[in-house]
C-alpha cells in the first residue's frame, strides 16, 4: 500500500486530498463541483479509481456524479430516483400521514464485490441500488414495508444515512435511517426487519418497546465480525453482537454519550471511535474541547484523544459520515468538521494534525488505501 | 434555433457554456424548449423540471423578452422573438436563502 485518498464532501463542493503512507504531507484538489452541496462520495473497494458522488442543489436538485481515474475527471450518470409503486405516506412531525418525497441522496456505498453495482440511502428515507454503474436506479422497496407509515423525520430530514454490506454473507445488508432506527436484510434486500430492541428511548418515544422511530445516527462494522455493530444513537453509543437483534449501551465514562459518526479500527475489531458532542440542542463539543473518545475494550471504557486537537473555544459539530479510517499498518483516523477543518491521526488517535482547515462545512469523510 | 440562456450551476453539469442552442420542430414552446434541451444534454434531466411530474422545479424561473414566464403554460407559444432566435430563453436559478 503506498498511500491514502481522502473524499471529502462539503456544502460547496467536493475535496480529494492526497498523501503517501507517511500521511505528513498532503495534496488538496478542488472544489469540485463547486457551489453544490456534495453530501457523500465514496470508492468502490475492488476498482477504487471508480468513485461515485452524491450532488445536490435546492435549486436544481440531485445529480450522481461517477468518476473512473480516481476523481481526475466526472461524468453525471443517473438521477432519477423512483419509488417503487405508490409509496403512501409516512408520519410526519405533527403525527398525520406525508407523502414520500424524494430529496436528496445522502449516502453511496459502492458494492464489496461489482465496482457497477452501488447503493444509494435516500431522503425521505429508501433504498436504492444501481447494477450498470449509477446509470439507473431501482428502489429496494421492501424496506418501507418495514412500518414504513410509522418513520418520522428528525430534524436533518427523514434520510438513510448508513449503508453497511456484509462481507461475509452476501444476502446480508444494515441500513440506518434517522429517525427510524436500524434494519437487516438478510435477502439481499427483498425483505426488512427492524432491529431496534434495546435501543433506549426515555425522552424520545411514547413507546418505549417500539421497534421503530429510534434516532440512530451512525453505525459502523468491522469485517472481520459482521454480528457485531457499533452505534452512535442519538444520545447513547451502543453494540450489538447478534447482527442487531439485541443492542446494548457501552457509553461508559463518555463526557457525553451524544455524537454523530462511530468506526472502528482497521485491525482491532474492538476498537472504536466517537467524538462527544454536548446535547441534541447545543450540536459542538463539550467545554468547547474537541476531543475524540477512543474505546479499545469494544465500549464501556473510553479515553480522550487530545494530542494536536483545539482544547479551548472549539464550536464545531462533525456530521454522521464525517469520520473514517485508512488501513495502513498504523491505521490513520480522519474527521472533518462543520467548521472546514479535516483532522487526521496517523497513529490510531494518539496524535492529531489538521490536513486542512479552511474548506466548507464538511459534511462526509472517506479514506480509500491506495 | 433557439438560444438558452443557462444558470452556473447548470454549465458546469453540462460541461457547456453560458448560451446554448437548440433546434424545435414545430412551436417553440417551453416544453418543446427544454425537450430539445434535454436531448443534447441528458444530464439536465430532473434538474429544471421534475422527471416524473415535468413541473419546473420550484426555485427554477423561465424568463424572455424582459418577462417571467414561469407561470405560463409549458405548451403557450414562446415570443416570436425566442422562437425566431433574436431573443434567448432565460433559465434562471431564483435568488433565494442566504
Amino acid at each position: 500500500m503506498s498511500g491514502v485518498r481522502v473524499l471529502v464532501g462539503t456544502r460547496k463542493g467536493a475535496f480529494i486530498l492526497t498523501s503517501d503512507a507517511e500521511r505528513k504531507e498532503w495534496d488538496v484538489s478542488g472544489p469540485h463541483f463547486a457551489g453544490w452541496e456534495i453530501y457523500h462520495l465514496k470508492g468502490s473497494p475492488v476498482s477504487p479509481n471508480r468513485i461515485y458522488a452524491s450532488q445536490s442543489s435546492g435549486w436544481f436538485g440531485q445529480t450522481i456524479q461517477r468518476s473512473d481515474d480516481g476523481g481526475q475527471t466526472w461524468e453525471p450518470v443517473g438521477n432519477q430516483f423512483t419509488y417503487e409503486g405508490n409509496p403512501g405516506t409516512h408520519m410526519w412531525y405533527d403525527g398525520t400521514q406525508h407523502p414520500w418525497e424524494f430529496t436528496r441522496v445522502w449516502h453511496l456505498e459502492p458494492s464489496l464485490h461489482d465496482p457497477d453495482t452501488v447503493y444509494a440511502g435516500a431522503e425521505d428515507a429508501a433504498l436504492f441500488r444501481s447494477t450498470d454503474g449509477g446509470q439507473s436506479w431501482h428502489e429496494l422497496a421492501g424496506l418501507r414495508e418495514a412500518k414504513g407509515h410509522l418513520w418520522q423525520p428528525g430534524a436533518g430530514g427523514m434520510c438513510l444515512h448508513s449503508i453497511i454490506l456484509d462481507p461475509v454473507d452476501p444476502n446480508r445488508i444494515f441500513v440506518a435511517i434517522s429517525a427510524a432506527g436500524a434494519f437487516r436484510s438478510d435477502d439481499g434486500g427483498t425483505t426488512w426487519k427492524p432491529i431496534n430492541r434495546g435501543l433506549r428511548v426515555d425522552y424520545e418515544l411514547p413507546d418505549k418497546a417500539s421497534d421503530v422511530g429510534h434516532c440512530v445516527h451512525n453505525i459502523a462494522m468491522h469485517p472481520s465480525r459482521p454480528n457485531t455493530l457499533f452505534m452512535q444513537k442519538h444520545w447513547d453509543v451502543m453494540r450489538t453482537d447478534n447482527a442487531g437483534d439485541s443492542w446494548d449501551e457501552v457509553s461508559g465514562n463518555l463526557p457525553s454519550d451524544f455524537g454523530f459518526p462511530i468506526v472502528v479500527h482497521a485491525h482491532e475489531p474492538e476498537t472504536i471511535y466517537v467524538v462527544p458532542i454536548k446535547s441534541d440542542t447545543e450540536h459542538f463539543p463539550p467545554d468547547g474541547k474537541l476531543r475524540v473518545y477512543r474505546s479499545r475494550s469494544g465500549g464501556h471504557e473510553w479515553e480522550a484523544l487530545t494530542n494536536g486537537l483545539p482544547q479551548s473555544d472549539c464550536y464545531v459539530n462533525i456530521l454522521r459520515d464525517a469520520m473514517s479510517i485508512d488501513k495502513l499498518d498504523q491505521c490513520g483516523i480522519y474527521f472533518g468538521t462543520t467548521g472546514g477543518q479535516v483532522y487526521a491521526s496517523s497513529d490510531a488517535g494518539d496524535s492529531w494534525q489538521a490536513i486542512v482547515r479552511d474548506l466548507p462545512a464538511v459534511a462526509s469523510i472517506e479514506v480509500q488505501t491506495l | 434555433m433557439i438560444r438558452v440562456e443557462l444558470p452556473a450551476h447548470l454549465r458546469t453539469l453540462a460541461k457547456t457554456g453560458k448560451m446554448v442552442d437548440v433546434e424545435v420542430n414545430g412551436t417553440a414552446t417551453q416544453r418543446a424548449v427544454l425537450d430539445a434541451l434535454e436531448a443534447t444534454y441528458p444530464m439536465l434531466r430532473g434538474t429544471i423540471r421534475d422527471h416524473v411530474t415535468q413541473k419546473r422545479r420550484p426555485f427554477v424561473r423561465f424568463y424572455a423578452c424582459q418577462e417571467d414566464l414561469s407561470h405560463e403554460s409549458p405548451d403557450a407559444p414562446l415570443p416570436e422573438a425566442v422562437a425566431s432566435g433574436a431573443e434567448p430563453f432565460l433559465i434562471v436559478g431564483a435568488i433565494a436563502g442566504g
